[in-house]
């Protein structure tokens, strides 16, 4: 509170000293936090930076919770007219956002060809969830992939090459099973790995699909493909992984526990958002490594996290200063450092070429595991009516890991709903 | 006199009366009303539905399983928490040594929001680490996946809401029992009668009204506790303890579909008028409530 | 014999329970004062840290929210007290035309609460242009049927010869609900106090939905996004978080916790 009233203090004296008396533009921004770590203080830094830079924008950022907290109070203030310019929200928000009539694509808003150049800057995969009949409509922000996380020090003790995590599904299962420890009394004492299987279950899943080589849905957000045999079989896999080979534990997989899971050595492997890899770094008792999700057909991943959103509802000045701090918080320094600062990935390569991301990618190799992975990414589900149509398939994901369907009807009958949901579109 | 008191009493009621109208009777009436539209898409106007969104929900399978969590929820809560409410009032005005400590302790849940506990009991309850699989490890039971099981999970959140709103209703049944004359007791004990059967005779028969405010408190807890889904289960697994009010937000606020909310609000409404009338016949035919 | 076994588990039971109920308590307090490591396992020789409150002070502002949730009660609790009772003392002595349904229809609120209504009332209050303001968060509840019953209930305990006299002696009828029936009420309107601060101390689904930002958003909600799981939960700073919340009430209670129960037996509810 102090700190804003000293910039705005400031600010007003610079301007003054040049003798102009410029007009302030408001912005306000709202921004979930989904991953580890305290995030708000970086954001809250960044954005005291930009408003050190243009003393003619004064932004008012609130964290409001998750994904679903910040789209929800982001409407809320747009509905009842209360000021919000920009937003970061999940990627996927993307169809439901242009359903509303909410946003703004980015074409509209640059002006100048260096901005139309900074549009083709980022990385082409990071964009798939950002763009829809061939505009803009979400700019990388904090962006993640699925990254495996695996305790080296498990692995030795296993009699496994502790730089060679599994490579595929199979060898996940071989060396799962030479991992998993049990106790004296039969108790499972450190599982071999771990998947989450709440709050993101449908992100998880996407990884599976995709190495099984099938996607979830189409570009448009108008089709899934819930019932294909790929994805069946990717669903039935990972009910495996508990109930046939017991690497991992049945029932659901708590998202939230599972990094302090990871931390106690409870599992040899997690497969976690990269988000969280300054956490882990941070908290790791032991040795740990960080490999790409492993191969059935091929690599995969779904990207993962939130974008830049400019709302319908603000005037052109407002824009262009909404722009002016989406450049400033998506430039490489910014990108490099919040990649360092948070594990989120670098979303541009100019990103990874500064010189502060690649001394860290040297001395911390993790750190570019995401981006290596990027190559063999795809979008995450993302369609009309998200929510429904994503809780649809997080319980049928559920429904078989728990026993309760077997994965061929649980899907089945996820996209039959699905298909009903979306005739409309 | 008469038409100056009905002006004088109306103006008193007026602003409580306002108040009531505006944020009980009306949103009531308007939910009736939504129940029977879909929303338009994009800016466009809702559109006339009939009774369409109820047929869909009669073929929602999550509405049906909601509603039977709710039940079993409400079966699982209500007298438990009254039986354990009831207990601790006797215990805490018995001649037990440091009743006041447990007194404290009996009523701590209360104090404590359901939403900061719930961080705690997902402590308690996480499968690997959690507590609760530590105790069962050093007696040598199996492990149980409190929350990612199917059939322990609701269990698990009817255990925290027990325990939350128990010690809230004990202080009732406190204040009642401090107003039954000791004679009584006394008396039917004098006259050989066992401690049970003086309970039985006389203690449970007086703290019948106590009673019906707690049930009836208890009842509606059943539907409007749902704190504790945010942190912990968020309905899941697969909606196993996936209740009414959760899946009312979650279709207003995640899916934007205020009109299927609406929808179940009116069935939630219905629910609680005739859990009133149920209760509130079966007790007065027993008790005089004054 | 058999009455000195009865008592023994009896008594046993009732701690054993007690100390059940005590658990998640005394977690908080292991968790929050111990560094990290001991967060899941217990061992009698865990130094002891500030640093998790140093952290989950830094992590949130939680003196705004405390600020708040202080605004958002106060002000619930200062309009039911004065609304409550001037509708309770009109159901309980005037005779007027239409009581009996107006009753019924306060009553209702009983039943449908607030909560249950959270999208046409979250509608209403965007509508009004209220949304993420204190008063917005409370004015649902302003108006309180149970506080309008349990009034009427113990107004109507107050002999009528009371009110005669004062009448007689010119009071006007605010100076006599002021004057008469108020003193009279009292533990009732503390215990009413008490259970409405507890209440809406610990209300956390209306105001998730009709606050925005730090400027109305209460303790509930921000220990709520505080240590949302998503995040990855870090139980040492989330029971730190918890422990600066509820303090301040697990204080009050502590020390006027005899008043609170013996408030309680005097009352009408029961």
């Amino acid at each position: 509170m102090f700190k804003r009233s000293k910039l705005w203090l400031a600010a007003g004296l610079t301007a003054l000293a040049a003798g102009t008396a410029q007009a302030k533009t408001d912005l306000t921004m709202y921004y979930p936090v989904a991953v580890g770590g305290p995030l708000t203080k970086i954001v809250d830094g960044m954005i005291s930076d930009f408003e050190a830079k243009n003393p003619d924008i004064d932004v008012n950022a609130i964290y409001a919770g998750n994904y679903n907290d910040a789209r929800i109070k982001a409407l809320a203030a747009l509905k009842s007219g209360k000021p919000a310019q920009l937003s970061v929200m999940f990627s996927i928000d993307l169809h439901e956002l242009r359903d509303l009539d909410a946003i703004v694509p980015f074409e509209d808003v640059v002006e100048s060809a260096e901005d139309k150049q900074w549009l083709k800057s980022f990385y082409p995969t990071l964009m798939q969830n950002g763009t829809a009949d061939e505009k803009t409509w979400g700019i990388p922000f904090q962006r993640s992939t699925i990254v495996m996380y695996y305790n080296k020090d498990a692995f030795r003790d296993a009699g496994l090459n502790p730089e060679q995590p599994p490579q595929t599904w199979d060898q996940l299962v071989s060396m799962g099973q030479k991992l998993t420890q049990k106790d004296a009394t039969g108790n499972v004492a450190r599982w071999g790995a771990m998947i989450p299987s709440t709050g993101y279950p449908y992100w998880m899943f996407g990884a599976l699909t995709k190495q099984n080589g099938e996607v979830l849905m189409n570009r448009a957000g108008n089709e899934t493909y819930f019932d294909k045999p790929e994805v069946i079989e990717a669903l039935s896999f990972w009910k495996d992984l508990g109930q046939k080979h017991q690497v991992m534990p049945q029932g659901t997989i708590e998202w939230g526990t599972l990094r302090q899971n990871f931390l106690e050595q409870k599992t040899a492997i997690m497969w976690h958002s990269t988000g969280n890899l300054t956490t882990v770094k941070k908290n790791a008792k032991f040795d740990f490594g960080v490999a790409m999700l492993p191969a059935q057909k091929e690599l995969g991943s779904p990207t993962g996290g939130g974008n830049f959103y400019i709302f319908k509802d603000s005037s052109a000045e407002e824009r262009q200063a909404a722009l002016k701090l989406i450049r400033h918080m998506t430039a490489p320094e910014q990108a490099a450092q919040w990649s360092i600062n948070t594990g989120y990935m670098g979303i541009s390569p100019a990103a990874y070429d500064t010189k502060a991301l690649q001394d860290y990618v040297v001395q911390f190799p993790p750190a570019a595991v995401a981006r290596d992975q990027l190559e063999h990414a795809t979008a995450e589900l993302s369609t009309h009516q998200a929510g429904r149509v994503r809780k649809l398939l997080d319980d049928a994901i559920q429904a078989a890991l728990t026993g309760q369907k077997t994965p061929a009807d649980a899907l089945q009958g996820a996209q039959k709903q699905a298909k009903r949901i979306l005739a409309r579109y | 006199m008469k038409k100056l008191n009905t002006l004088y009493a109306w103006l008193l009621l007026l602003p409580a009366l306002v108040l009531l109208v505006s944020f009980t009777h009306a949103p009531t009436i308007l939910t009736v009303w939504d129940s029977f539209f879909f929303a338009g898409r994009a800016g466009q106007p809702a559109r006339f539905a009939g009774t369409e969104n109820y047929l869909l929900m009669l073929e929602d399978e999550v509405f049906w399983q909601v509603m039977a969590n709710n039940a079993w929820y409400l079966i699982g809560t209500v007298p438990t928490s009254i039986a354990i409410a009831l207990m601790m009032a006797l215990w805490v005005n018995s001649k037990l040594s440091g009743r006041s400590l447990l007194r404290l302790a009996y009523f701590t849940p209360t104090i404590l929001p359901m939403i900061a506990v719930a961080n705690i009991w997902l402590f308690f309850y996480s499968p690997e680490i959690g507590l609760f699989n530590k105790i069962l490890d050093a007696v040598g039971a199996d492990p149980v996946n409190w929350l990612g099981d199917p059939d322990w999970a609701l269990p698990s959140l009817m255990l925290i809401t027990v325990w939350k709103e128990a010690g809230f209703f004990m202080i009732f049944y406190l204040a009642a029992l401090q107003t039954i004359n000791p004679e009584l007791n006394q008396a039917a004990t004098l006259e050989g009668s066992s401690r049970w059967n003086s309970f039985r005779r006389i203690t449970f028969p007086l703290l019948l009204p106590t009673t019906l405010f707690v049930m009836v408190n208890a009842v509606l807890n059943a539907f409007k506790l749902v704190d504790h889904l945010f942190i912990l289960t968020k309905g899941g697994p697969n909606n196993a303890t996936n209740l009414l009010l959760y899946y009312i937000y979650e279709n207003a606020f995640s899916f934007f579909d205020t009109h299927y909310a609406a929808t179940l609000t009116v069935v939630m409404l219905i629910m609680l008028m005739l859990l009133a009338a149920i209760q509130f016949g079966w007790l007065e035919r027993r008790i005089h409530y004054r | 014999m058999y009455r000195s076994i009865f008592n023994i588990v009896s008594g046993t039971s009732a701690w054993v329970l007690g100390a059940l109920w005590l658990l998640p308590l005394i977690y908080a307090f292991w968790a929050a004062f111990h560094p990290a490591e001991y967060a899941t396992r217990f061992a009698l020789d865990a130094p002891l840290t500030l640093e998790h409150f140093y952290t989950a002070w830094e992590q949130a502002p939680f003196p705004r929210y405390m600020l708040n949730t202080l605004l958002i009660t106060g002000l619930i609790l200062g309009f039911q007290l004065v609304l409550c009772t001037l509708a309770g003392y009109a159901l309980a002595r005037i005779q007027f035309t239409g009581r009996g349904i107006v009753f019924a229809l306060i009553l209702l609120q009983l039943m449908v609460m607030p909560e249950i209504l959270i999208v046409e009332n979250y509608q209403t209050l965007a509508d009004l242009n209220m949304l993420d303001t204190h008063l917005g968060v409370g004015l649902p509840y302003l108006a309180s049927a149970f506080g309008i019953f349990l009034l009427r209930q113990t107004f109507k305990t107050v002999p009528q010869e009371l009110e005669d006299a004062a009448l007689i002696e010119g009071c006007s009828r605010l100076q006599l609900i002021w004057k008469v029936y108020v003193p009279l009420a009292k533990p009732t309107y503390l215990a009413y106090s008490l259970v409405s601060v507890s209440y809406h101390w610990n209300n956390f689904l209306w105001p998730l939905v009709v606050t925005n930002t730090e400027n109305s958003r209460p303790l509930t909600v921000g220990l709520a996004i505080f240590g949302a799981p998503e995040s990855g939960v870090e139980w040492p700073v989330i029971c730190a978080g918890t422990l600066i919340a509820v303090g301040p009430l697990l204080a009050l209670f502590l020390i006027f916790q005899r008043q609170f129960v013996q408030s309680f037996m005097h009352t009408g509810i029961k």
